[in-house]
């Protein structure tokens, strides 16, 4: 955890940059690690109270350790309706863990998300932020096996 | 001026007021519970809500701004109704414990659900299991009564200055926290009570105080602070010739110098005052011991023994030390003992306790 | 047979989008350099005359809205809400996909008009490679240098939908919980750091190049004379084709579905179709007559919102759909409020249990109040909004409820 210092410095001018610099250490740890947050605090001229407000307020941030890959399933409406609810349960039976849940080894991170506006693809999942349209539960293994 | 009608009422106001003021002007009675005076204005409760002709929807009057020609009905069967669901809202969220709760006969939530006739809530289902154990000495944390009207962290924030809590989480997770959602004493708290004080419902109470009588029990004793030379009004809470607690004054007229804030000494400092240990007869060291005595034995032999010292080493080997807790009279007449009668002008005081 | 009008997306996945050379070659840049050659307020009101209202739901005059920003107080911010989050569309991003910018020279309009010097695009955390193709496009004209002194910041949101609503939007870039603020004031007079903030949708921004450019009165003889110009729809749910498409705004719901969007899968009927994203109506079929526009779609009690177009054939549960719809609200209500905090809770409890048919008659009237109160007494637009799937499928779907009730 070496950087987070120099990562927070390149924001730090930036008014209202908390986000700006929250996003670019979750980029690095894929969380927000405490240590992480109190600088950023610092940084920023918010308490740290307030900061933490500010990191769980938004869903894309985490406060809590996370797997290297986060696997996000969209459950909005025009997902549902395309096959997001059952391509949820292959996910979870896939990988052995359940909703918000991280697999032993630390790989992946399972999260539900509203919709990711990639709708011509439904049902949609993310991994890291990439979105995957028209996942089946049959196209789960070969889309994972890419995820070392 | 704008001119608005309030339930039939023509009234009067500076541009700029506010509904709630411009109501209550009017004689109209709006009920509150994120508003408080001396806190900058969130509208988030939406327990103000009036009906203004002509606007689609109801309005919050504690943040919206008068506009002439206003045509406002501030109890009508549509305000009644939403009242009662947002009161019905939020005892669906609260653990509705009024036979043991500390603020019993206090509390906004309990005399608003009087009021409109509210006894049970149609929306109850799950509870929020926050509470938890926060090991302090004074404040009760005690989050299930919590109705997220964040006042206590606009307090600590704006009166005290100490940010120690937020909120944190969203939409119905969405609780007041210290950073990391941990305990006060590791937080930047400095044990004020300022959100103690604000907190409208039992969410926030003095664990000192616990179980020993509500509000309507205690006779209250406006006094001033005895810590430090602020000189807060604070007003004793007694029960049974006791001081079971401290509570404050929030009235400029009557409260000039703190408005009802205080720091830990002034809020939570009093039970020494029913100590056992508390001294109540002057001590004399002998032989490394300390014995009862009188008070004329006591000021006799510190007499002489101040008399020794000066006219062995002069008066400049004396010093004086006298306490902020003290009034300034009592400093006064100090400062002239040194002076006059000691001959010296070693004389402090411990700025500040 | 209704056809698309490509006027925002006309030189789609031919030009470049970052590249402003790819642009100009097109005739882009032009709109600007005629806005700086005009007065402000002459070109305030062109726009006004234009008839744009405003892309991001609200529907509110453009032009009109810029008017009421003072002149003399400084800095002034033209922000560009890209954060599209209601669900099921998607359209703000196909634009800056396939036009970046003229949502760059609509925003140095604005610039021009209000007398603002500084720009932001809030661009949601769920779009990260649109912070990548907004930078390097903004790069891209600065080096042409037809931004002029105009200077445009990309900031990412993460993850809340609430942040959508402009003064939320705003809280967010001033780094903070998105909390929507009670209004007034209102943006135009207090918005970004308490200073003059204009605050319009991508696509409101990317007709501001060709109104200026093709005239006030051609804009307004596009579509709908209410709402006139075209509108980008996103079609999801039971429709053939799941695209998008840009159309004039008196468009029938008709047309868009069973012409463009090639009518409903599997050659099943059409069971509803909810307009303007996850907050919108659910219209029967008898209306499916009503055109698009804005003032068409509040006449049959619905919002034309954001533009989506989610259709569901006969064979789906709404309400196990409302169902999930009210999970959205409760996961993205701020907490804020206590109609919107506790209410969207409770609703989502209250449609659970109907729709694993534990809920009673007395669940549907209790719904049917609390959505009401929500209505009337939310702070924002979010607890405002979050009742209408609700009570206007009780309304016009209401034997659905009642056929799950013990
Ligand atoms: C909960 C909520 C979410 C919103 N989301 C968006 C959005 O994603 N994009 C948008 O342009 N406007 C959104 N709006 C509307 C904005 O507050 C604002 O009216 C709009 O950006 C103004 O731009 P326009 O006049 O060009 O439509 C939302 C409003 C609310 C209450
Ligand atoms: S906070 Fe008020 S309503 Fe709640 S238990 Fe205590 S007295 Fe009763
Ligand atoms: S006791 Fe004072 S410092 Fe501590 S949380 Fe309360 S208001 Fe803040
Ligand atoms: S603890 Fe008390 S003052 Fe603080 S938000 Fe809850 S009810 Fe309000
Ligand atoms: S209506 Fe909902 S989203 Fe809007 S301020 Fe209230 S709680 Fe927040
Ligand atoms: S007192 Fe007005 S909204 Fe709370």
């Amino acid at each position: 955890m070496a950087n987070y210092k120099e990562i927070i410095a390149t924001y730090k001018d930036k008014p209202g940059g908390i986000i700006e610099a929250f996003h670019a250490i979750q980029k690095e740890f894929n969380y927000i690690p405490e240590e992480a947050l109190r600088e950023a605090a610092k940084a920023f001229g918010l308490s740290e109270a307030e900061a933490f407000g500010v990191a769980t307020f938004y869903s894309y941030f985490s406060v809590k350790k996370r797997g290297k890959y986060i696997i996000r399933v969209c459950t909005s409406a025009p997902c549902m309706v395309a096959g997001g609810d059952k391509l949820l349960e292959a996910l979870e039976n896939y990988l052995g863990i359940k909703l918000g849940e991280t697999t032993a080894d630390g790989r992946f991170t399972l999260e539900a998300t509203e919709c990711v506006g990639q709708c011509q693809g439904t049902p949609v999942i993310t991994i890291n932020g990439k979105p995957i349209p028209e996942v089946t539960p049959e196209r789960i293994p070969e889309i994972l096996s890419s995820y070392k | 001026m704008i001119t608005l009608t309030v339930d039939g009422k023509q009234v009067q106001v500076p541009e700029g007021t506010m509904l709630l003021e411009a109501c209550q002007l009017a004689g109209a009675d709006i009920p509150t519970l994120c508003y408080d005076p001396d806190l900058k204005r969130v509208g988030s409760c939406r327990m103000c809500v009036v009906e203004v002709e002509g606007r689609p929807g109801l309005v919050a009057s504690c943040v919206t701004p008068v506009a002439n020609g206003m045509i406002v009905h501030t109890e009508s069967p549509r305000v009644v109704e939403a009242r009662k669901v947002i009161l019905e809202l939020l005892l669906a969220r609260h653990k509705l414990e009024c036979h043991t709760c500390e603020k019993n006969g206090n509390c906004l939530l309990q005399d608003y659900c009087y009021r409109y006739g509210v006894t049970t809530s149609r929306f109850s289902g799950e509870m929020p299991k926050f509470t938890k154990e926060d090991p302090n000495p004074f404040i009760e944390r005690d989050y299930d009564k919590c109705i997220m009207c964040t006042r206590c962290v606009r307090a600590c924030e704006q009166i005290t200055g100490a940010k120690a809590i937020s909120v944190a989480y969203r939409g119905h997770h969405a609780k007041i926290a210290t950073a990391f959602d941990g305990n006060l004493a590791d937080s930047t708290c400095a044990f004020c009570g300022q959100c103690l004080m604000v907190c409208p419902v039992g969410a926030l109470t003095s664990k000192l105080s616990k179980g020993k009588g509500r509000a309507y029990e205690v006779e209250k004793v406006r006094t001033i602070c005895p810590y430090c030379g602020t000189g807060c009004t604070i007003e004793l809470n007694v029960k049974d010739n006791k001081v079971v607690g401290v509570t404050s004054v929030r009235d400029e007229e009557l409260s000039p110098v703190n408005k009802g804030a205080l720091c830990v000494k002034g809020r939570f400092g009093w039970d020494f005052i029913n100590s056992p240990e508390r001294l109540t007869t002057p001590l004399i060291k002998e032989n490394g011991e300390f014995r009862e005595a009188s008070w004329d034995e006591a000021l006799d032999y510190i007499a002489e023994k101040l008399k020794a010292i000066k006219s062995e080493y002069g008066p400049d080997a004396i010093a004086v030390f006298s306490s902020a807790r003290a009034t300034n009279e009592e400093n006064y007449l100090i400062q002239k003992m040194a002076r006059a009668a000691i001959g010296t002008n070693n004389i402090d005081h411990c700025a500040r306790l | 047979m209704a056809q698309e009008m490509r006027i925002l997306l006309k030189h789609a996945d031919q030009i470049n989008p970052e590249s402003a050379e790819d642009y100009i070659r097109v005739g882009g840049y032009k709109g600007l350099e005629k806005a700086r050659g005009m007065d402000p307020r002459a070109v305030i009101e062109e726009v006004k005359r234009s008839g744009l209202r405003g892309r991001g739901g609200a529907g509110f005059n453009t032009g009109l809205k810029w008017s009421f920003v003072p002149q003399d107080i400084e800095p002034k911010f033209v922000i560009c809400n890209l954060d599209e989050g209601e669900p099921g569309t998607y359209k703000d991003r196909i634009i800056v996909e396939k036009n970046a910018q003229a949502v760059l020279e609509g925003m140095a309009i604005c610039g021009h008009a209000i007398g603002s010097k500084k720009g932001y695009i809030y661009c949601r955390g769920e779009y990260p490679h649109l912070v990548q193709l907004l930078n390097k496009a903004i790069a891209s004209a600065k080096a042409c240098g037809v931004l002029g002194d105009f200077d445009i910041e990309v900031r990412m949101g993460a993850g809340a939908y609430v942040c959508g609503d402009e003064t939320a939007l705003i809280e967010s870039i001033e780094g903070h919980r998105g909390n929507p603020r009670f209004k007034p004031p209102f943006p135009g007079v207090a918005g970004l750091w308490g200073k003059p903030t204009v605050v319009n949708n991508v696509e409101t921004f990317a007709c501001l190049p060709y109104i200026l450019v093709n005239g006030a009165d051609w804009f307004a003889g596009i579509g709908a004379p209410n709402y006139p110009g075209t509108k980008i729809l996103t079609l999801t749910g039971d429709v053939v084709n799941r695209t998008y498409v840009e159309v004039p705004t008196n468009v029938t719901l008709r047309e868009v579905i069973y012409e463009l969007g090639g009518g409903i899968r599997g050659g099943k009927k059409l069971k509803a179709v909810q307009v303007g994203g996850t907050s919108g109506a659910f219209i029967s079929p008898e209306y499916l007559d009503t055109q698009i526009d804005f003032d068409s779609m509040a006449s049959i009690s619905a919002t034309l919102g954001s533009g989506a177009i989610f259709a569901i054939d006969e064979t789906r549960d709404i309400v196990e759909i409302v169902t999930r719809i009210s999970r959205f609200f409760e996961h993205e209500s701020c907490g804020q409020c206590t109609p919107c905090r506790e209410g969207t809770f409770r609703t989502r409890e209250i449609m659970e249990r109907i729709s694993s048919g534990k809920g009673s008659i007395q669940d549907l009237k209790n719904l049917e109040l609390l959505g009401k109160v929500m209505k009337d007494t939310s702070l924002c637009g979010l607890g405002q909004a979050a009742p209408v799937p609700i009570l206007t499928t009780l309304k016009n779907f209401g034997h659905e409820y009642k056929r799950k009730l013990i």
